[in-house]
C-alpha cells in the first residue's frame, strides 16, 4: 500500500456514492430492536421501488440515542427516524418519492446532538464499520501514512504530550508522558496493549466505538506503535461484547489484506502486528497488571506496582498500555494538530470525552461532549431530565470506582479534578442518573456486592474487607444496623482504601464513602432507633 | 525445541477446532485462555477430560488450568441447560429494577441465579453488565438481547421459549 494507492481507494468510493444514503444504526443496542430486519426491509423496499440507483443504504454504527432506537438517518435532508419498526420501515423509504413516513421523527436539532462535540465519534453512525474503503473514505489512514513518513517517533511522542491528552481509561495519566518513558526503556522487543476491558457496569463507550469505528483505534495503536518503538500488540476486549470483537475481527482482517497491518506499513521499515485477546468475564481484568497477566494465560490477578508496565509489561518488556478511546483520540490529534485538541477542554484536561449517560434519564445513550461542560448542562440539557417528572437526585461517575454526586453540586465542571473533588472520579465515563427513588444506601451496597464478588482474592484488604462492608451495608438496608455498623463500615473503607494492593480495592470503598458524604441522613434514617 | 502435537482425546470432530487454536498459538502457555473459549464454544462448557487434555497439550500444571478456569466468571465447569437467560446487573440496569426481573424468574422458575432446572431445560446466569445500559434492563434469551424489559415480560417469554421454544 502507498499513499497513491489509499487515495484511490477514497476517490472510488466517494465516485460510488448515490445522491441519497440511508444509514441503519447496527451497533449492538439497536440490533437488540430488530435492527437487522429494519436494515433488510429498507434494502428490499428501496430495490423494489427502483430507487436503488439513487439510494444506498449503509449499516452503520452509533448514533447515540441508544435509548430512542432503532434509529435510522437519511441523507440529504438530515432527517433522523427513532423507534423504527420493520412495519413502518417501508414508509421511509416512501417519504423519498412524495409518501409519508409513519415512522417517528427525531430531532437531530436536539441539544442531546447539537451540544455535542465529536473528535472520537465523528465517524460514528456514518461510516459502515465492516468495510475499511468507508473509513479511507473518511480519510482514514493518511494520518499514520504522514506519521510513518514525515514524523520521527520522538516528534510523534512530543505532539501527543503538547495536545494535553490524558488517559480514558479513568485515571487521568497524560498519555504523551506514558509514551515517552515506554519509549524511552531500553529493549528493542516492546509491546503496545489496547485496554477494551471496560468492566464498569454502566459504562459502554468502547463497546461502542469498537462497534462504530475499530478501524481508528487499530490506526492509533499503530502510530503508537511507531512512537514507542513496539512492533506486536494486543487488543483485549470482553467476552460479554460478541458484535464489538467480530468487527474488530473483520478491521484486523481487512488492514492485513490492504497492507495496513504487518510488515513495511506504506511500505516503510516499520512493522506492527495486532492479536486480539478475549476477556473472560473478570472485571479487575481492567486493571492494567491483571490484563497483562491475562493476555499470558494466567489468573487475571494484579501485581504491585513499580515496576510499571512501561518499564516491566507483558512478559517483562517495556509495554504502553491504554484504553481505547484514548488510541482513538490520536490519528484527530496528529491530524488536526496538538494546538487544536489542546483548544478543547479545560486548562488540565484537554479535549473530549465519551459518556454512556443511562439510568433515570429521558435521553439515554452516548455522547462526546468538551471536557468541561457541567454536569448540569449533561443531565438538563442533554439527557432532558429525569423521565415522568421525578426528580434527579445524583450522578453517579466512575462505576464501582466511582462515587455519587449530588444534584446541589451539578453546576460543577466535569474534568478529572473536580469531581476528584467531589468525592467521585471522571472514570471511564460511565453516567447513571438516579432519581429520588433510588436508595443511596442500596446503590451502595450493589457496588460494594460487585466489587466483593469480583475481588480476585490476592490481598486479604479487599478479598476480606469487601465482604465485611458489604455485610454491615445489607445490615444496614435492612433495618437491623446500628450506630456502632456504621462507625465500624467508616474504619473499614478506610483500611480497605489505604492497604489494598490494586485499584479494585482501593477505590472499592468509594461508593460508600460518597454517599456517606451526600447521603447521611439516608443511612441514619434506615439505623435502629435504641 | 519442535513441538509435538498433542494427542487428541477422542475423534471427535471438536477437539481439532480447540488443536488449531493451539496450534495457532505454538502450543505456548499464553494460549490457556484462548483455548479455553474455544471449547467451551464447542463443547458447550469445561468438563475434566478438556482440562487435563490443554494441561498436556499446552505444558502447564493441571492445578494452573483448573485454576484459571475457575478464576473467570465466563467459563462453566458444568453443562448449561438446553436454554439459557442471563439478566443484566449492570449499574444502569438494576436502578430500572432488574432486581426485580430477576426475582420474578427465580420465583417462577423455581432455581436461583447460576442454577438450571432439574429437567436441563434452562439455564438462569446474570452478567454483571452487557452495554446495553441505554435500552435497560436488558436480558437476554438464547444469546439475544432484548431491551426495556419488566418481570411481567421477561416470565412471558421464559413461558413461551420453554413451551415452544421462542
Amino acid at each position: 500500500m502507498v499513499l497513491e494507492e489509499l487515495l484511490a481507494i477514497a476517490e472510488k468510493e466517494t465516485a460510488a456514492r448515490k445522491p441519497t444514503c440511508i444509514r441503519c444504526c447496527m451497533a449492538a443496542g439497536c440490533m437488540s430492536s430488530r435492527a437487522a430486519e429494519i436494515k433488510e426491509t429498507i434494502q428490499r423496499v428501496a430495490t423494489e421501488k427502483d430507487l436503488i440507483s439513487k439510494v444506498e443504504v449503509r449499516r452503520v454504527g452509533c448514533m447515540g440515542s441508544c435509548g430512542q432506537g432503532p434509529m435510522v438517518s437519511v441523507e440529504p435532508g438530515g432527517l433522523l427516524y427513532q423507534h423504527v419498526t420493520p412495519e413502518n420501515a417501508p414508509s421511509i423509504v416512501d417519504a423519498l418519492i412524495g409518501g409519508t413516513a409513519q415512522a417517528e421523527l427525531g430531532d437531530p436539532k436536539h441539544p442531546f446532538f447539537a451540544r455535542q462535540t465529536l473528535v472520537v465519534c465523528a465517524n460514528s453512525g456514518r461510516i459502515d464499520p465492516e468495510r475499511i474503503e468507508d473509513y479511507i473514505e473518511a480519510e482514514g489512514y493518511t494520518t499514520l501514512h504522514h506519521v510513518l513518513l514525515e514524523m520521527q517517533p520522538a516528534q510523534v511522542v512530543e505532539a501527543v504530550l503538547k495536545s494535553g491528552l490524558r488517559g480514558r481509561g479513568g485515571a487521568g495519566y497524560p498519555t504523551g508522558l506514558k509514551w515517552g518513558t515506554v519509549a524511552k526503556s531500553p529493549g528493542t522487543h516492546k509491546f503496545v496493549i489496547c485496554n477494551g476491558d471496560e468492566g464498569d457496569p454502566g459504562a459502554f463507550m468502547d463497546r461502542s466505538v469498537l462497534e462504530s469505528d475499530p478501524y481508528r483505534v487499530l490506526e492509533g495503536m499503530a502510530i503508537a506503535g511507531y512512537a514507542v518503538g513496539a512492533s506486536q500488540a494486543f487488543i483485549y476486549v470482553r467476552a460479554e461484547y460478541p458484535l464489538a470483537v467480530s468487527r474488530l475481527q473483520t478491521a484486523i482482517r481487512q488492514a492485513k489484506q490492504h497492507g495496513l497491518l504487518g510488515i513495511g506499513i506504506f511500505e516503510s521499515t516499520f512493522n506492527f502486528d495486532v492479536e486480539l485477546r478475549i476477556g473472560a468475564g473478570a472485571f479487575v481484568c481492567g486493571e492494567e497488571t491483571a490484563l497483562m497477566a491475562s493476555i499470558e494465560g494466567k489468573r487475571g490477578q494484579p501485581h504491585p506496582r513499580p515496576p510499571f508496565p512501561a518499564e516491566s509489561g507483558l512478559w517483562g518488556y517495556p509495554t504502553l498500555i491504554n484504553n481505547v478511546e484514548t488510541f482513538a483520540n490520536i490519528a484527530p490529534i496528529l491530524k488536526n494538530g496538538p494546538e487544536w485538541y489542546a483548544d478543547l477542554g479545560t486548562e488540565k484536561s484537554k479535549g473530549t470525552k465519551v459518556f454512556s449517560l443511562t439510568g433515570k434519564i429521558r435521553n439515554t445513550g452516548l455522547i462526546e461532549v468538551p471536557i468541561g461542560i457541567t454536569i448540569r448542562e449533561i443531565v438538563e440539557e442533554l439527557g432532558g431530565g429525569a423521565p415522568d417528572g421525578a426528580k434527579v437526585k445524583a450522578v453517579q461517575t466512575g462505576g464501582p470506582s466511582g462515587g455519587c454526586i449530588p444534584a446541589a453540586h451539578f453546576d460543577t465542571p466535569v474534568d478529572y479534578e473536580s469531581l476528584v473533588k467531589l468525592g467521585s472520579i471522571m472514570g471511564s465515563g460511565g453516567m447513571v442518573v438516579m432519581d429520588d427513588q433510588t436508595n443511596m444506601v442500596d446503590v451502595a451496597r450493589f457496588y460494594m456486592q460487585f466489587c466483593m464478588e469480583e475481588s480476585c482474592g490476592k490481598c486479604i484488604p479487599c478479598r476480606a474487607g469487601t465482604v465485611q462492608m458489604y455485610n454491615l451495608l445489607t445490615k444496614i438496608v435492612e433495618r437491623r444496623g446500628t450506630l456502632q455498623d456504621l462507625e465500624q463500615l467508616e474504619e473499614l473503607c478506610d483500611l480497605v482504601k489505604h492497604t489494598s494492593l490494586c485499584g479494585l480495592g482501593q477505590t472499592a470503598p468509594n461508593p460508600v464513602l460518597s454517599t456517606l458524604r451526600y447521603f447521611r441522613n439516608e443511612y441514619l434514617d434506615l439505623l435502629q432507633s435504641e | 525445541m519442535k513441538v509435538r502435537k498433542p494427542a487428541l482425546p477422542s475423534p471427535d470432530k471438536r477437539w481439532k477446532i480447540a488443536d488449531a487454536k493451539m496450534r495457532r498459538l505454538g502450543y505456548k502457555a499464553h494460549a490457556l485462555i484462548e483455548t479455553l473459549h474455544a471449547v467451551q464454544e464447542s463443547f458447550g462448557y469445561l468438563d475434566d477430560e478438556a482440562l487435563r487434555f490443554l494441561a498436556v497439550a499446552l505444558h502447564v500444571p493441571p492445578s494452573k488450568v483448573y485454576g484459571v478456569a475457575t478464576f473467570y466468571n465466563f467459563f462453566s465447569l458444568k453443562p448449561q441447560g438446553a436454554h439459557t437467560c442471563v439478566v443484566c446487573l449492570g449499574t444502569a440496569c438494576y436502578v430500572k429494577g432488574a432486581d426485580k426481573i430477576l426475582g420474578a424468574i427465580e420465583k417462577h422458575c423455581g432455581i436461583k441465579s447460576g442454577e438450571t432446572t432439574s429437567d436441563k431445560q434452562l439455564s438462569l446466569l446474570t452478567a454483571r453488565c452487557i452495554g446495553a445500559c441505554a435500552i435497560g434492563p436488558a436480558v437476554i434469551y438464547d444469546g439475544v438481547v432484548a431491551g426495556h424489559q419488566t418481570p411481567e415480560q421477561t416470565v412471558a417469554k421464559l413461558h413461551g421459549i420453554l413451551a415452544h421454544g421462542t
